[in-house]
């Protein structure tokens, strides 16, 4: 017996050669040596591809870059007077961007902390207690610090981002978003 | 890879259905305890003749064609192995496509397994398990001119007739020399009455009257 050559070992139903075989008979072939078979061609063509993303990718994150130093600091809002709050009262407000709520909690005479609302795991909205010390997040039953916002239990992994606030008089101002992922 | 010259011969008149083969697949260390050959009772309310079956590896594997998961593969040397178990998603198609019903499922693994004639015996030169233990040689592995000179009065064919389709494998079956068939019609075999003469065994007839009289 002659050895036949590895395209013609598997004889298709229709008994035609492997050329004129429909395009999914020649990716899936049912000989395991023209199955492993990768042409010259083919691996120049996955390389070439590759690289192509990967320089891509390069732009992507200059581009991405060059846009967030545009974009530059959030502008320094007011927020509210201190006489508007309580200790242990707090309020809702919205900083920096239309649809970031942000909660501002006097937790002392002197003391105010503001963290974003949305819950660092699925973006419920968390639910100020300083009475337990935290903020408390119904959905999952996550809890952060009340004074770092930093996760205590529950499932989210990374702490509340963090509004830095500076009093002027008897005005609180919010100056920036401070995201931290520890 | 099997050597070109080393041929299987699978001869079923000479089958006596010893089980033997059954036994030596399932020792195999590749697949231990799961025989992987179907010895069958051809016509069991009248007959004692029994036929084995190995993988017949088709040069077409209709098995590997109606694979889904393109799991069934084909080596260089023709022989069909078993379903890779990363693809295989157990869904039978290979069991009910193959006109000579060798694969066999394994609910178990989730996998279909298969005769692969041994592939890590035969591809190191050495005769598959059952072949080695068949007492009748039955099932030969061997040269063609070996089988030429033990079986003077047969002749090897490797063509199977199923209606309109010929089915060409790589496992040859012998065939009476004074038939002259080129092929075997399976379709035609299905519907044919057994020609042997009917023997009825009255051995115990006389117990049963002997009790009776008593």
């Amino acid at each position: 017996m002659i050895r036949r050559e590895r395209e013609e070992l598997t004889i298709p139903p229709d008994g035609r050669s492997f050329e004129e075989q429909p395009k999914w008979r020649q990716d899936f072939p049912i000989d395991w040596p023209q199955a492993d078979y990768l042409s010259r061609r083919d691996f120049t063509k996955f390389m070439v591809l590759i690289s192509l993303a990967f320089t891509a990718g390069q732009f992507w994150i200059i581009v991405r870059n060059f846009l967030r130093k545009r974009r530059g600091e959030a502008p320094i809002q007011a927020i509210a007077t201190i006489d508007q709050l309580p200790i242990g009262g707090s309020l809702a407000f919205i900083y920096p961007e239309a649809h970031d709520t942000c909660l501002l909690v006097r937790t002392a005479e002197k003391t105010f902390v503001a963290y974003s609302q949305k819950c660092t795991h699925l973006s419920c909205a968390v639910v100020p207690q300083p009475d337990k010390n935290r903020f408390y997040c119904p959905c999952h039953e996550g809890s952060f610090d009340l004074a770092t916002g930093a996760t205590i239990a529950g499932p989210p992994q990374r702490p509340l981002p963090r509004i830095n606030l500076e009093v002027r008089g008897d005005r609180i101002y919010a100056t920036s978003v401070e995201v931290k992922t520890i | 890879m099997v050597p070109d010259q080393n041929e299987f011969f699978m001869d079923p008149n000479r089958c006596i259905g010893c089980q033997a083969c059954v036994q030596a697949c399932s020792e195999c260390e590749t697949h231990k305890g799961y025989s992987m050959i179907h010895l069958d009772y051809v016509d069991r309310a009248h007959s004692v003749q029994t036929a084995p079956v190995v993988c017949l590896h088709c040069d077409s594997p209709t098995c590997a064609e109606v694979c889904p998961a393109d799991a069934i593969k084909k080596t260089a040397d023709g022989v069909v192995q078993t379903a890779l178990k990363p693809r295989c998603i157990a869904c039978n198609n290979c069991v009910l496509a193959c006109p000579f019903g060798v694969p066999k499922m394994k609910t178990d693994f989730k996998l279909m397994m298969k005769c692969d004639m041994c592939y890590d015996r035969t591809s190191e030169g050495l005769k598959p398990m059952c072949a080695t233990v068949c007492p009748s040689q039955a099932l030969f592995f061997g040269t063609r001119e070996e089988i030429e000179f033990l079986r003077p009065r047969s002749v090897a064919t490797n063509q199977f007739r199923f209606g309109e389709q010929t089915i060409t494998t790589k496992v040859n079956m012998m065939l009476p020399k004074s038939g002259k068939a080129e092929y075997v019609d399976v379709t035609a075999a299905m519907s044919q009455r057994g020609s042997g003469k009917t023997i009825s065994l009255n051995i115990l007839d006389g117990m049963y009257e002997g009790e009776q009289n008593q």
